[in-house]
């Protein structure tokens, strides 16, 4: 039998486990609702910057607007952006992301690759130190972003995109990340930030009214453009980091649960080992007595 | 009037307006009640906002973009100080 003292420790400390898991729960779940609150605040933002570009496009449906970030050309240099957490204990969430990045590494740009045309750029520190081990391309990690997520910031990031791309450095630019869809499912999501081919999603359908231009429809959608971009990078940024929450929160949930059933399973052995000795020290004494009452 | 303000982070300012100015691409412009249709991208500077009481209120934007559609504004702003 199972020395007592021992498993009176290792409940003690499975205890303390569990206290640490549950208080991170309750710190995610505080985040998550604080970070979910900024999707919900940049919606009308997004929404309406669709609705506008959509009611531009429509209007400006035969002329050719000159769009420098729709530039198709020969996939050359391909930038992917990958962005995960900076802190673990969030589950399956930073290696799902990894794993996706490398599929979508050899599936679609394998050439690329060998040919050492593809950089990666990371957004949090596990990603970062990931493919940092595997030698691959790496543009400067952009580890502190996550934590001062404000659109400022992300702005400027996704403008230096941007610039690279119209620069020519890279032909094709490429998001993966989490998706946040409940604090328990992200939706793993590779897709493509540059080029814009489509200049509105076409989900948002503009009110067609007759608008005063100023300085003039093209000049307009070229600055919306950049825009609903940079809208683009900062809601990926933004629901990844939700989903890392989320994660965390699900992954905690998880742990506090396991703690609780092993302390279950601790204290039920426990109380067999104590029973167990009180019915050996019983034994003894009766024993005892009946052999001097023999 | 009705006014909203809105940068990707938050939401400035929702309220009734009687008249507002903002640095419009082209040059500084107001919008007074039943303004034409308009669309235009904004320069950074200051938007003043006068409340039906007559009170000034002004926010400096670094740039954005004005829609005014039958008596209701929306402005979208990079970011407001």
């Amino acid at each position: 039998m199972a020395n007592l003292k021992a498993i009176r420790i290792r409940i003690a400390s499975v205890k303390s486990t569990k206290q640490i898991t549950s208080a991170m729960k309750m710190v995610s779940a505080a985040k998550l609702r604080k970070a979910q609150d900024k999707i919900v605040k940049l919606r009308p933002y997004a929404n309406k910057l669709q609705e506008m570009l959509a009611g531009l496009s429509q209007s400006l449906a035969d002329s050719n607007v000159e769009n420098v970030y729709g530039r198709v050309s020969a996939t050359e240099k391909v930038l992917i952006i990958v962005i995960t957490s900076n802190r673990g204990l969030c589950g399956a969430f930073n290696s799902n992301v990894i794993k996706e990045a490398k599929r979508v590494i050899s599936e679609k740009y394998y050439d690329q690759y060998h040919s050492g045309n593809l950089s990666l750029l990371t957004i949090g520190k596990h990603g970062f130190d990931h493919f940092r081990k595997l030698k691959m391309k790496m543009l400067p990690e952009r580890n502190s972003l996550l934590n001062d997520l404000t659109f400022d910031n992300v702005a400027f990031l996704a403008q230096q995109v941007m610039d690279s791309f119209t620069a020519k450095d890279f032909d094709r630019v490429e998001l993966v990340y989490n998706q946040f869809k409940n604090a328990a499912v992200q939706n793993l999501t590779s897709e493509l930030f540059l080029p814009v081919t489509a200049i509105s999603d076409g989900k948002i359908k503009a009110v067609p009214v007759d608008y005063i231009y100023e300085p003039g429809k093209e000049e307009i959608i070229q600055e919306l453009i950049p825009k609903s971009l940079m809208i683009h990078f900062y809601k990926a940024v933004l629901d990844s980091f939700v989903a890392e929450h989320g994660a965390r929160m699900t992954a905690m949930h998880k742990a506090t649960d396991n703690a609780t059933s092993m302390i279950k399973e601790l204290t039920l052995l426990y109380n067999k080992a104590r029973q167990a000795t009180i019915t050996n020290q019983i034994l003894e004494v009766v024993s005892g007595a009946e052999a001097l009452n023999g | 009037m009705k006014i909203e303000i809105i940068t990707p982070d938050k939401k400035v300012f929702d309220g009734e307006v009687k008249s507002v100015r903002v640095p419009g691409k082209k040059g500084s412009f107001q919008v007074l009640k039943d303004h034409a249709p308009i669309i235009s991208t904004l320069d950074s500077g200051p938007v003043i906002l006068v409340s039906p009481e007559g009170i000034e209120t002004v926010m400096e934007i670094a740039g954005g973009v004005i829609e005014v559609k039958a008596n209701k504004i929306i402005l979208l702003a990079d970011s407001v100080k």
